[in-house]
């Protein structure tokens, strides 16, 4: 098991643990295609592993039926809202941590680094007691509010330590040209930040879509209800219908695996990067 | 330009966190009047046997996914940093657990491992057909093993960047001296790793505090009380029970062993997590 770099001896037991690992991971996602493709009847009768003899998307169709598409909407309005405003307010106050040189700017950064470390689990009662306060239980901004706040620290972590890399010069040359905070935030530091804004954005777009506990808590009807809620309740609705069960498992990662495919770098950075979490 | 992000975090973060040592003293069914407790809450929390043992099974699972995720992340991790020419293609499909929800990895868990339809009836073997969910010594353990299943994919990526940091030298010159592989994993590789050991276990520990909502699709917590941890007592007598008061008590603990644990683990290490995140 050591590093093999110019080491010709191929590394055996590392190798065989290696695909060995492989197999557990490939087998449930294979035994989730699989069985989505299978039609209801058959489920019971054939080897569970099995090619579906009779492949069909009749349980795609039965999800589909069930206000599915409403779900799938409701998720990526809340996630490209609470994405999109955790961005935006992270990179302001990024800004502002990154030029202030006074006891204000650092100890902001010192707050956010803190806030990485609270877990949602220990702020839900009160979270979900202010929402109702604010009469938004049942909204779809009960889940966009909290999401955006709990995105807050990492997010300003990653686009502060990006921010710092930008040299001086070119802050100082936009002021001399009388260029005011925030045409130098949207000229110059947009811009240059694409990067990172990337890379923390697909990160939290996971963390959001997948989310499952505000949801749970902070909504009730149907109306408002996430991909991974809708998910436990066809569990419960379907029953034993476990081929439409599992189609909408499908469905449910179709849009991060398109995003893994596109942006599998940012994705794999965002989530070292996002350590702390 | 800061006060937005201040505003949203302060109100949504800091103010709950702050919320729920208060509602910790009160007496609360989630829709009512709230009225002062005292620490009525924190004895009836104390008393309580689903409690105590939620807090027992929270130490349990912890204990349990550390001593599973920890040798198998580093082991794959060490073994992907290496210069196997299909690694990359096993580092792609490596990461795809992570793509899941918690609600799917539960979901599929729970369809795989019916005893009459799952995965023992395709293999044809008998011990995969066990009642894994539905008794009550297995299921703990197959929660441990479906959490390994969601993270150590995560594990194994901070594992994978850990070794590449490693300088090349070191090997080479440990083969001049005559090192095999075995020497060399553990005079150089495991030393070499100990900043990042140290990163991947907190996070590995404070996660398996955490867990709720794998667990809550999955088990429900049962059968019986057998997979109630602590997060999910907390859910349950919140939200089920309606005892906001007692839910918050167990909140509170909830983020005081966090705390008490990841600064412990760092103390006793003398390691800073801001080291790891500048690897990343």
């Amino acid at each position: 098991m050591t590093k093999q770099t110019n080491d010709s001896r191929p590394n055996v037991l590392g190798a065989i643990g290696a695909w060995i690992w492989l197999a557990i991971i490939i087998v449930p996602i294979y035994y989730i295609f699989v069985t989505s493709l299978r039609p209801q009847e058959d489920y019971y009768a054939e080897n569970p592993l099995s090619w579906p003899s009779n492949a069909t998307l009749d349980a795609y169709n039965r999800v589909l039926e069930n206000d599915f598409v409403r779900f799938f909407l409701n998720s990526v309005v809340v996630t490209a809202v609470s994405v999109a405003v955790s961005l935006a307010v992270s990179l302001m106050a990024a800004y502002v941590v990154v030029r202030s040189r006074d006891w204000f700017g650092r100890n902001l950064f010192r707050v956010a680094l803190l806030g990485i470390a609270i877990p949602i689990q220990a702020a839900i009662i009160p979270v979900y007691y202010l929402i109702v306060q604010l009469g938004l239980y049942d909204t779809l901004a009960a889940l966009i509010l909290p999401s955006i706040a709990f995105a807050i620290p990492l997010t300003l972590l990653i686009l502060t330590n990006f921010l710092r890399e930008i040299p001086e010069s070119l802050f100082e040359s936009m002021r001399m040209d009388g260029a005011t905070e925030w045409r130098i935030l949207v000229r110059l530091v947009v811009p240059l930040s694409r990067p990172a804004l990337a890379t923390v954005g697909v990160y939290q777009a996971l963390q959001v879509w997948n989310g499952f506990l505000f949801p749970l808590v902070l909504t009730q009807s149907s109306s408002t209800r996430v991909i991974p809620l809708s998910l436990w309740s066809f569990q419960g609705q379907f029953g034993v219908d476990v081929p439409a069960v599992l189609a909408a498992v499908v469905l449910s990662v179709l849009p991060m695996l398109a995003a893994y495919i596109v942006a599998r770098r940012q994705l794999v950075s965002g989530l070292t990067a996002g350590i702390g979490k | 330009m800061a006060a937005p992000a201040l505003i949203l975090f302060g109100f949504f973060a800091i103010v709950p966190l702050f919320g729920v040592a208060a509602l910790s003293l009160v007496h609360w069914d989630g829709l009512g009047e709230i009225s002062w407790a005292g620490f009525d809450n924190w004895k009836a929390a104390a008393a309580d046997p689903v409690s105590r043992n939620a807090l027992w099974l929270t130490v349990k699972l912890t204990v349990l996914c550390v001593l599973f995720q920890a040798p198998v992340s580093l082991l794959l991790g060490v073994f992907l940093a290496g210069a196997q020419r299909y690694r990359a293609l096993l580092a792609t499909l490596f990461f795809l657990p992570l793509l899941f929800s918690s609600a799917a990895v539960a979901i599929t868990f729970t369809a795989l491992l019916d005893p009459n339809f799952g995965a023992g009836t395709a293999l044809d073997a008998e011990w995969l057909s066990q009642n894994w969910l539905g008794d009550p010594d297995l299921a703990l353990y197959v929660v441990v093993f479906v959490i390994g299943w969601c993270f150590i994919p995560f594990h194994t990526l901070i594992y994978q960047a850990g070794t590449r940091q490693i300088p090349r030298e070191l090997y080479e010159a440990s083969r001049m001296d005559g090192a095999g592989p075995v020497a060399q994993f553990f005079h150089i590789t495991l030393p070499m790793l100990k900043y990042t050991i140290v990163t991947s276990t907190t996070l590995m520990t404070v996660g398996s505090l955490t867990y709720f909502d794998l667990i809550f699709v999955l088990t429900g917590g049962g059968p019986g009380n057998a997979t109630r941890v602590l997060p999910l007592d907390m859910y349950l007598t919140g939200f089920r029970s309606y005892e906001m008061g007692k839910a918050s008590v167990l909140a509170l603990v909830l983020v005081v062993v966090g705390l008490a644990v990841s600064l412990g683990l760092n103390r006793i290490t003398g390691a800073s997590r801001m080291d790891s995140r500048s690897e990343a």
